[in-house]
């Protein structure tokens, strides 16, 4: 069985990077390798400018869901398992050409720009879409 | 009744999961190995997640005592 946990996220709401944000951590903490793949509008969740906000889709209900329960932030979390483990975050190149960003636009939890196959080569076993 | 000497208490009490492990994980990190850590929690996923990270951490779980709305754990950081 492979070791990694292969994470490809391509929606950007927060309930979604949440849930991913919380396996990746859980993960991180058992020893697992995790390289999480950016696609589309998760990419553009992360754009330094924005990824401290809670997104038009989650919602007033979201919002206050979020605060209310003293949930730590997905970006929080994503930088507590980069810190306790080897967690590896990748923007898909595509989606990078699609919504025009640079690797200026985005949040330092990024670690680099992969194309789908880099993906692929790295991930020897399940791959997970959030 | 144990007579551990407790280094550290972290009161994680009402702290959502996985908030109450990565609390243990940061205070382990930042102790010497021997010391021993007791984190309160009343989140549901410690029960399970807690003395997971240990045995994978290879720590040593000395005590899960449930108290009044909560659970008590206690660590020696072991390596």
């Amino acid at each position: 069985m492979s070791d990694t946990f292969s994470l490809a996220l391509f929606s950007g709401t927060d309930d979604k990077l949440q849930a991913a944000a919380v396996l990746t951590v859980g993960a991180a903490a058992m020893g697992r390798d995790v390289n999480v793949f950016l696609q589309y509008w998760a990419l553009d969740a992360f754009r330094a400018d924005r990824i401290h906000g809670v997104s038009p889709e989650a919602g007033p209900e979201g919002a206050v869901a979020m605060r209310d329960q003293g949930k730590m932030h997905w970006s929080e979390l994503l930088r507590q398992a980069k810190d306790i483990g080897q967690v590896r975050v990748y923007a898909c190149s595509d989606s990078m050409e699609m919504f025009h960003i640079t690797t200026d636009d985005l949040d330092p939890l990024i670690d680099g720009v992969w194309g789908v196959a880099s993906f692929f080569a790295e991930a020897d076993g399940p791959v997970t879409f959030i | 009744m144990t007579t551990t000497e407790i280094s550290r208490s972290i009161d994680a009490r009402g702290m959502p999961c996985p908030g109450p492990l990565m609390s243990l994980i940061g205070a382990i990190r930042e102790s010497q190995v021997g010391d021993v850590i007791e984190v309160l929690s009343t989140d549901e996923g410690s029960k399970t997640d807690i003395p997971a990270w240990i045995a994978k951490a290879q720590h040593e779980l000395i005590e899960v005592r449930p108290d009044d709305g909560f659970a008590r754990f206690v660590v020696r950081k072991a390596r």
